[in-house]
């Protein structure tokens, strides 16, 4: 069940990539929604769940994209899983750390997806530094709020639940 | 191994998922361009989804728009708006016309130019990574779409087909980091690359330094590339610096508003293009 949620957020996650594609700041794409569900999904499961949602977030992303297939996947790969140990060695549970967290799998992933095009003299990537910066900060933020979201969201609902069913006794 | 052994081993997994990707990519490398049928097969399903997306994101919107907002207002809107985007696209091929004309009356004979054949497609999604600047279409093969035709919009050049999928195409954009096209500075005849940037602006390479090229001038294809037919415009002059050496240094802004785009045109006839770089090199 579990499963089949993370692969629904990953699709998710990609259709709505492509549906927000307007969603720039000075031209460069803000977010990459599907590598901020793949660090969410590794922070809070582990290096396998990490990897897992990268390669197929990844693969997902290469499909639909005029690159290599597999050079998302790897990257993501990666970044999921190094994320994955990342969250099982460090408590990873306010602002700043997950913030980081997020931007840090941002940075890396830059790395290794463009480093891998650059090396095989595939693809050139202009204005690399400040895209990724964009993107690091973009994906940060939205890393945050959706920690945000999904821990205390279920909580308030139990609460209003709480008072709805305190209400309705005699 | 039972799956369950799998899982507790994480480091083996991450092996195993390493090299499903390095042994796709080094197959995709050596084997050089074109379209794997794995590739095909996910891309049509997925843009299956896109148009899925679309088609319901879409029939909301024309619902509260078209219906309950401007119920005959609409229909009349959408046909004015189709009208103006033919006479826009004629006014181009018009205007490319009369251009090169006045460029050769005095050295060729008069010639017939090839009439471009194209077919109008919806934009049904953007880019799934943000590393590509591409956009899907709802045409593919079936609809005669193939890979390599150039895509235009009324306001000017919007990219190139990358990957025909049966009932829908991606379509590299002239932004994305990688695309380029032949170029040519309409008021001087400067002749240079238009490349794009990836963060929504382009640039003019090869510009020689002692070209005449102001800001404000309008860049349009030179139909050298045998890809875009020439005289479409691919944006304005923003600003101009001298380069390290031989070349200018030419900021373009692109005519097309890329955020905005909704409907395009497909040149179909990919001889249109090749016959417009011909007559180029000529």
């Amino acid at each position: 069940m579990k499963a089949l949620a993370a692969l629904a957020a990953l699709l998710l996650a990609a259709v709505a990539q492509s549906a927000l594609g307007g969603l720039a700041w000075r031209g460069f794409a803000a977010v990459d929604l599907v590598l901020v569900v793949v660090v969410y999904l590794a922070l809070t499961g582990g290096p396998v769940a990490g990897l897992l949602a990268g390669t197929v977030g990844g693969l997902v992303q290469d499909a639909l994209s005029p690159g290599i297939l597999g050079m998302g996947g790897l990257a993501k790969t990666v970044v999921g899983f190094l994320a994955g140990r990342f969250g099982t060695q460090f408590i990873v549970t306010s602002t700043v750390p997950r913030l980081l967290a997020f931007a840090a799998a941002t940075a890396a992933h830059a790395v290794l997806f463009m480093g891998a095009y650059s090396v095989l003299g595939l693809r050139s990537f202009p204005n690399a530094l400040v895209s990724t910066a964009v993107q690091a900060a973009g994906n940060g933020l939205l890393g945050v709020i959706g920690f945000q979201l999904a821990e205390r969201l279920p909580r308030a609902l139990e609460r209003r639940r709480a008072r709805g069913g305190m209400r309705v006794r005699p | 191994m039972a799956l369950a052994d799998i899982v507790q081993r994480p480091g083996l997994l991450f092996a195993g998922a390493l090299l499903l990707h390095l042994g796709l990519i080094s197959v995709q490398v050596t084997t050089g361009a074109g379209t794997t049928v794995f590739h095909a097969v996910v891309f049509g399903s997925l843009s299956e989804a896109q148009r899925g997306t679309a088609w319901a994101t879409g029939s909301v919107r024309d619902l509260w728009t078209g219906y309950f907002a401007l119920r005959d207002v609409r229909a009349e809107n959408a046909r004015l708006r189709d009208e103006v985007n033919a006479l826009q696209v004629q006014l181009q091929a018009e205007r490319a016309r009369a251009e090169r004309a006045d460029a050769y009356r005095s050295l060729l004979q008069l010639r017939a130019r090839v009439p471009l054949e194209t077919t109008g497609a919806e934009v049904i999604a953007a880019a799934a990574s943000p590393s590509f600047r591409t956009i899907t279409i709802d045409k593919g093969a079936s609809d005669g779409v193939e890979a390599d035709m150039a895509v235009v919009a009324p306001s000017g050049v919007v990219g190139r087909v990358t990957q025909p999928g049966p009932r829908a195409a991606l379509v590299q954009l002239i932004i994305d980091g990688n695309a380029a096209a032949g170029a040519v500075v309409e008021r001087t005849r400067v002749q240079g690359i238009v490349v794009g940037l990836g963060d929504g602006t382009l640039r003019m390479d090869y510009v020689p330094a002692t070209g005449d090229v102001v800001t404000g001038d309008v860049v349009v294809t030179s139909g050298i590339d045998g890809l875009y037919p020439a005289g479409f415009v691919l944006g304005t002059v923003t600003r101009v610096s001298r380069g390290d050496g031989l070349y200018h240094e030419v900021a373009v802004q692109p005519a097309v508003d890329f955020s905005r785009l909704e409907d395009v045109l497909v040149v179909r006839q990919r001889q249109a293009a090749a016959a417009s770089a011909a007559e180029a090199v000529k």
